[in-house]
């Protein structure tokens, strides 16, 4: 599985411009807060459309300009992990993890809700509604939440930088498990060079 | 206590005629005001301030002005009046139902705006988180944005079923005042007073006027609570 990125957009007066090829494992987007880092995983997952340009994810065009190709988000198959977690905040952890699940068909799902919960280790909270979370707690159900929608890669924007510093490592060892045992593609977004130095197997500049 | 033997026959007619007005003016305008409210609060084009103006228009229009245009609009020679005479050999002038087109016309205003501030409100990052994990624009609508702006919606109601429930100047201009047909509470309580020895009947009318307005404000405090309990956002 590979990412193929070449778009270009206009945010406000400034023009983005991002180009890269990116293989299976964790890549990291890494570039000061402000480069259009999260713009960028926005046109992947279909939330911001591209002026122009191409965005391949393994055999499958995602968007294409020139040939007019721009699948709707839902219709992208990517599990996005924001930085600040952003559950449904009327529904409780249950209802959230099951949200992307139920909606996947059966052939899609590659993870089991049991398997999920006690991966993440969230078997506790399921009847807690989200305002009753912690951080970590709010983040380690996101996560939950991308996984079970039976994603084909992952996205994540800066899921740490709402954490403080033991809640940092306990989610970085999640996220490091994802990468390892459950073998998803990662595009990883982040401001911070430990944090990429330590979780990524490849690494891309993004310049202001 | 029974309220049959509080009021007289006729009381109970007219509290039912109001209830009957009130409930078909607010479940016909509602999901006008949603639609309303919606392009107010997510679309940008250029009559928009002209469209908002109009919307707001019952608030601030002396509600005999309003009732006159009713009448004009609704009129035999008027477009929406010869328009429903043609659809359904009907009209609406000195009808009930034209008391809840009424009714409906002077509620719209607030409900939009109740309708509005919700939605303004709701996070539409929710909607993208939705649409990420594999829900269509219907499906987010309608299990994100519809629960996440419920509290705003039924403020809408409560706000214009109360509106409906006392609407006077609009009802009387354009349906006239007809016994068991247009005389709704409001209307009641002002031909009562006009009546020599009818102060029971006022009394008795606006008590019950009072009692409807607390029922409505009550229900709609004990369902925000629900709403905020669930996380949703305070709008009343």
């Amino acid at each position: 599985m590979s990412f193929e990125v070449d778009v270009e957009v206009r945010r406000g007066d400034r023009q983005l411009r991002a180009r890269f090829a990116a293989s299976a494992g964790l890549t990291a987007l890494f570039g000061p807060s402000g480069a259009g880092k999260t713009s960028i995983l926005d046109m992947i997952a279909g939330l911001l459309a591209p002026d122009r340009g191409r965005i391949a994810v393994g055999e499958e065009l995602l968007f294409d300009s020139a040939r007019g190709i721009n699948l709707r988000p839902e219709k992208r198959n990517c599990g996005y992990v924001f930085q600040d977690g952003r559950l449904f905040p009327h529904r409780r952890v249950r209802e959230n993890l099951l949200f992307g699940w139920k909606l996947a068909p059966p052939e899609r799902r590659w993870l089991e809700f049991d398997a999920a919960v006690s991966f993440l280790g969230i078997g506790h909270l399921l009847e807690r509604m989200p305002y009753t979370l912690s951080g970590g707690e709010a983040q380690r159900v996101a996560i939950g939440r991308a996984l079970l929608s039976g994603p084909r890669f992952l996205l994540m924007d800066e899921p740490l930088s709402s954490l403080d510093g033991t809640r940092r490592d306990e989610i970085m060892r999640v996220i490091e498990r994802v990468r390892d045992e459950l073998s998803v593609p990662i595009l990883y977004v982040s401001h911070d060079r430990s944090e990429v130095q330590r979780l990524a197997s490849t690494v891309i500049d993004v310049e202001y | 206590m029974k309220l049959a033997a509080l009021l007289t026959p006729e009381e109970i007619a007219i509290v039912a005629l109001s209830l009957k007005v009130s409930s078909v003016a607010i479940g016909v305008v509602l999901p006008v005001a949603f639609g309303l409210a919606w392009i107010l609060a997510r679309t940008r084009f250029a009559g928009k301030l002209l469209l908002d103006a109009l919307i707001h228009l019952p608030l601030v229009l002396p509600p005999v002005v309003t009732g006159w245009l009713l009448l004009l609009a609704f009129g035999k020679s008027g477009p929406a009046g010869r328009l429903i005479s043609e659809l359904f050999g009907a009209t609406l002038i000195f009808r009930w139902t034209g008391a809840a087109v009424a009714a409906s016309v002077m509620a719209l205003p607030l409900m939009v705006r109740a309708i509005r501030l919700s939605l303004e409100n709701v996070d539409t990052r929710l909607e993208g988180v939705a649409r990420t994990l594999g829900a269509g624009p219907w499906r987010t609508f309608f299990s994100v944005t519809l629960p996440l702006a419920m509290p705003g919606v039924l403020a809408a109601i409560v706000l214009g079923f109360a509106r409906s429930i006392g609407e006077f100047g609009a009802t009387i201009t354009f349906v006239s005042n007809i016994p068991g047909e247009t005389r709704t509470l409001p209307l009641a309580i002002y031909t009562s007073l006009q009546v020599p020895g009818g102060e029971g009947a006022v009394t008795r009318l606006a008590l019950i006027s009072v009692a409807l307005s607390l029922v409505a404000l009550a229900v709609s405090e004990w369902l925000v609570r629900r709403a905020g309990r669930r996380g949703g956002n305070h709008v009343l």
